[in-house]
């Protein structure tokens, strides 16, 4: 194996060797102190890495299709709006059913509910700033990063009208954690992500035509509208998937795609969307590795990947990669 | 043009700036001040009365009933008085220093940013000094009020700066990616605070502080905002400077200005001002983006002519909010930072995405 990946192409090198290191991190967070109690250790951390598993392949992939449909490497679902869109939802929920009957609904009716308001929340951003001739791309950011903080007051002018206990409820909802997923939630996340992945990989193909430009792509022969459309609804699945499950990650997919076509250094999806994945799952496992070990769970992963995205993006900007 | 009228509250210190004369300034006079302030003088004051009879409203809505009837009753030592004394007259003070001063240094930012989407609350300003008050909270939680001010001052002023130095370094400076900067710098000073926030367990607290609040302003506890109001005042008066360091560096120099000083000088009143607002009751988002812009539409663009409009206006704004949160959900209340978060993000995308939008 090794010797083949030698000869292979470098990309297709960098590849494997992102697949092995999220691997390693697998494997590293499977059996690091685990004291030998194999019978509790192996599922119950077994569970936690099928969230990561589920959750850096939904941010990934929808971060890096969500970019080709928009053109633009800036762009993520979150920063759009998506994730404060799910905490407005979640608040809403809970200020008007109370945690008691939250917590007793079934969480894949709620699910159901939850993704349906995304994607069609996704349609409506998507026509209305899309679709009205070609708009700054300025001005899209813009608009999205002013879109959250207009679900995000809403939500804390909802907040600040319930009571403590029931804040900590929706507190635990907010902050990403990998530590008390669902079994039914994980169950049901899974058949959806599998369920638009084999849709999205009919589209892989198109997608490369697409990340070509609208014009460039249309010329091509490409039904440019339908195809951004489906796209768009695989996007706003795999976001309420994500956000479902550990609650709002905003600058992850931004930091993960960005760096996955840095290393990768090709237009092609089928290159692109791996890395994305492998880089996700190192992230996320490696984070809450740190984060275990060496903060004793006194942090959360969402400030931190908030941080490092937040100077990523300047960073971005800095480079001048906003045209 | 007199704007007091005979039963108002005799506190509002809005109308005062439409009658002070400009103070004489060593930098460029204005252009024909007197010619083209006139006619929007009379509306001004028009303004100002709307002002006054909002911050009569603001004295009357609440839980305790205050009625002119309850006042004018000859009685000794009254509840009534009491209520209005404690309580009504220092919230509503509050509400219109705040706003004021929020928006003025909402103008002077746009001016030393030379962006017009740029505001206390989108340079990273509140949020470094709401980090700077966490500090505070965790290291030294017994400090005085005034020296928990100036921490969070310091801290504003140092986020601010980094936000400048940021702008200067990046390439294409389209004017929507000023804002799109400093928001996300404000992301990161926030996930910086949350994550001590949430190592103290001081999350729920950190989510009341920065909400702008004005239901726990008594008597005692909102002076510090006159602070504010007098930096409101000392920018008016140099307001002249910050309309030059506005047309741009090379501008400034040439009028033999010292435009690093005036930046300064400009950074020095947000900053204290936001802290101030911040350690006192709370952030109060997009007053100082929404407010100025709207004036600009209304009066053009010299600072010494537009801030007793800002002012004003800022008032206003924040006492319609502020009215708003108490009346929708009585006898509780919506703070008015939330009030002012929706509204202002409603009005900040309308501004955004109509079509005549000045954005370059």
């Amino acid at each position: 194996m090794w010797a083949s990946a030698l000869r292979a192409e470098g990309h297709e090198r960098r590849l494997l060797l992102l697949g092995g290191l999220a691997t390693l991190c697998v494997i590293v967070f499977m059996t690091v102190d685990a004291g030998g109690r194999w019978d509790f250790v192996l599922p119950f951390r077994g569970r936690k890495v099928a969230t990561v598993l589920l959750v850096g392949y939904a941010i990934a992939v929808s971060t890096v299709l969500f970019q080709t449909v928009t053109e633009n490497r800036v762009l993520t679902p979150a920063i759009m709006g998506f994730d404060t869109l799910y905490v407005l939802l979640q608040t809403c929920l809970l200020f008007f059913l109370g945690s008691r009957t939250v917590a007793s609904l079934d969480p894949r009716l709620l699910f159901a509910v939850e993704v349906v308001v995304m994607v069609f929340f996704s349609g409506v951003l998507h026509r209305w700033l899309f679709w009205g001739g070609r708009r700054s791309i300025h001005l899209l950011l813009l608009t999205g990063v002013v879109m959250g903080v207009l679900f995000r007051s809403l939500s804390t002018f909802l907040q600040r009208v319930i009571a403590p206990a029931e804040f900590a409820f929706l507190e635990d909802r907010f902050f990403a954690s990998f530590n008390n997923p669902d079994p039914d939630l994980l169950l049901v996340s899974a058949v959806m992500t599998v369920g638009v992945s084999l849709l999205g990989l009919r589209l892989l193909r198109t997608c490369d035509v697409l990340s070509l430009g609208r014009d460039l792509a249309i010329n091509l022969g490409v039904d440019h509208r339908r195809a951004v459309s489906l796209l768009l609804v695989v996007v706003a699945v795999l976001v309420s998937v994500s956000t479902a499950l550990v609650g709002p990650v905003t600058f992850f997919g931004l930091l993960v795609a960005n760096l996955a076509h840095g290393l990768v250094r090709s237009h092609r999806h089928s290159h692109v969307l791996p890395a994305a994945i492998f880089l996700a799952v190192v992230g996320l496992l490696g984070g809450q590795l740190v984060l275990e070990r060496i903060f004793s769970f006194g942090a959360n992963l969402r400030v931190i990947i908030e941080f490092l995205g937040g100077l990523m993006f300047i960073a971005l900007l800095m480079r001048g990669a906003l045209r | 043009m007199s704007t007091r009228s005979p039963d108002s509250p005799p506190h509002l210190e809005a109308e005062g700036f439409a009658r002070s004369e400009p103070a004489p300034s060593p930098a460029v006079r204005s252009r024909a001040p007197g010619a083209t302030a006139g006619g929007a003088l009379p509306l001004l004051a028009v303004a100002g009365l709307a002002v006054l009879v909002l911050a009569g409203v603001s004295l009357l809505i609440g839980v305790s009933h205050v009625s002119w009837d309850a006042l004018l009753a000859p009685q000794e030592n009254h509840r009534a008085v009491q209520v209005l004394v404690i309580s009504r007259v220092p919230r509503t003070l509050a509400l219109v220093l705040a706003g004021m001063s929020l928006a003025v240094a909402g103008l002077i930012m746009q001016m030393l940013a030379r962006n017009r989407f740029v505001e206390p609350f989108t340079a990273g300003t509140a949020e470094s000094a709401s980090l700077g008050l966490l500090a505070v909270t965790i290291f030294a939680p017994g400090l005085p009020i005034l020296a928990r001010t100036a921490v969070a001052a310091g801290f504003s002023m140092a986020g601010t700066a980094l936000f400048l130095l940021i702008l200067r370094r990046i390439p294409l400076r389209s004017a929507l990616v000023v804002p799109i900067v400093g928001l996300v710098l404000g992301a990161i000073f926030d996930a910086t605070t949350t994550f001590f926030a949430y190592r103290f367990s001081l999350l729920q607290s950190l989510m009341s502080w920065t909400t702008g609040d004005f239901s726990s302003v008594l008597r005692g506890r909102y002076e510090l905002l006159w602070g504010a109001f007098v930096l409101t005042v000392v920018a008016y008066v140099v307001a002249d400077r910050f309309t030059v360091a506005g047309m741009g560096e090379a501008f400034t120099t040439n009028l033999g200005l010292s435009h690093p000083r005036i930046l300064a000088l400009g950074l020095a009143i947000v900053a204290m001002v936001t802290a101030v607002v911040v350690a006192t009751v709370g952030m109060i988002p997009f007053i100082g983006l929404i407010v100025p812009n709207l004036v600009s539409l209304i009066v053009g663009d010299n600072a010494r002519r537009s801030i007793p409009w800002v002012a004003v206006m800022g008032a206003g704004f924040v006492l319609v909010c502020d009215i708003a949160g108490r009346v929708v959900r009585q006898p509780y209340e919506i703070p008015v930072g939330t009030v002012a978060g929706v509204v202002g993000s409603l009005l900040f995308l309308h501004l955004l995405l109509r079509r005549d939008a000045r954005v370059g």
